[in-house]
């Protein structure tokens, strides 16, 4: 799983009023390689909620990004690789997403999170 | 890649061992696949380099086939671990990057910012009533640019009628409209083989911010 998606993912559990970013436990990371898009990252970069990501790639292991990020940023080829390497060539492969308020874990396996939620849960 | 190519490797994946009944699950064969993802490319621009997100992905057709178009990043949602993983083979079998999420797209925190595309293939609530409406709900709120769906023939007016004035539509139209060829999957099934009439459907929600929708 990437870290894009993880950009999208929230908890919904019932009652939580934040479920946004989900914490992550990693177990198992892996890296792949993937060609680098300046259009797509430039787009990306206004969609991408960026401390989340920042946060996200620590986690996995990867200190590089810098604690804030704006716009003129994009003009630096290095920050871009930087970008890209965290968004789109880390995945999470075994570990799991964590409510950020109840604390609740969605098992992550072989990169696929189960967001099922239970019946209580919903 | 031309759309004779895309068939054929569509036509190569492996599809459900068991179908579950219950969740209406039939594979979308790739003569339908194809075509779709096609048209939403060449058509419209709504597949390279974009995210593209497979709602009900079951063993992942529509989503290996946005990513085979050049897709930038894919993800597929399935409420059933044992389809996903015949789509996580089959995505592995084209060498294709493809994510999965195991989840009920009704209750998905699910944000709204960074889908471009949504396709799928939802059911068509034959078995559970309003299935396909709550797809295509749920597509149309997260989706920014389109939403490709397939839905019968039949229910066209209300899927218009409720698509623009509940579901945030800007446009509703009918790309084309196919046959679905529904092979005897289950033991329910009488004839050996029935011709299903379905619509391609092409919605532009009301967030769309690309230049011509």
């Amino acid at each position: 799983m990437r870290l894009l998606t993880h950009n999208m993912l929230s908890s919904n559990i019932k009652g939580v009023t934040n479920g946004f970013p989900l914490l992550i436990e990693a177990v198992k990371v892996v890296e792949k390689e993937v060609d680098f898009n300046e259009d797509f990252l430039k787009n990306m970069f206004v969609k991408v909620e960026w401390k989340a990501l920042v946060e996200a790639s620590r986690t996995l292991g990867y200190t590089e990004l810098p604690e804030s990020a704006e716009a003129s940023m994009l003009d630096s080829d290095e920050f871009l690789r930087k970008f890209h390497h965290a968004l789109l060539e880390l995945h999470l492969e075994d570990g799991a997403l964590v409510c950020p308020e109840t604390g609740r874990k969605f098992p992550v396996s072989k990169g696929i999170p189960n967001m099922l939620l239970h019946e209580d849960e919903v | 890649m031309k759309l004779k190519q895309l068939e054929s490797l569509l036509g190569s994946l492996q599809q459900f061992d068991n179908p579950k009944i219950e969740l209406e699950q039939y594979p979308t064969g790739p003569h339908i696949a194809s075509r779709l993802l096609y048209t939403a490319e060449n058509s419209f621009g709504d597949v390279t380099d974009k995210v593209v997100a497979d709602f009900g992905c079951g063993c992942g057709t529509l989503g290996l086939a946005a990513a085979l178009l050049g897709a930038e990043h894919v993800i597929g949602f399935d409420i059933d671990a044992e389809s996903i993983e015949i789509a996580y083979s089959n995505a592995d079998e084209l060498e294709l990057d493809m994510d999965f999420v195991q989840c009920d797209i009704r209750n998905l925190g699910l944000s709204d910012r960074n889908i471009d595309t949504v396709v799928m293939n939802p059911p068509f609530g034959t078995r559970k009533k309003g299935a396909d409406m709550e797809f295509l709900s749920v597509a149309l709120k997260v989706a920014s640019q389109a939403v490709y769906s397939l839905h019968k023939t039949t229910t066209r007016d209300h899927i218009k009628r409720t698509a623009l004035r509940d579901y945030n539509a800007r446009s509703a139209e009918v790309v084309c409209e196919l046959r679905f060829d529904v092979p005897q999957l289950y033991k329910f099934h009488k004839k050996k083989e029935v011709d299903v009439a379905v619509d391609l459907w092409r919605f532009v929600p009301k967030t769309d911010r690309s230049k011509d929708s």
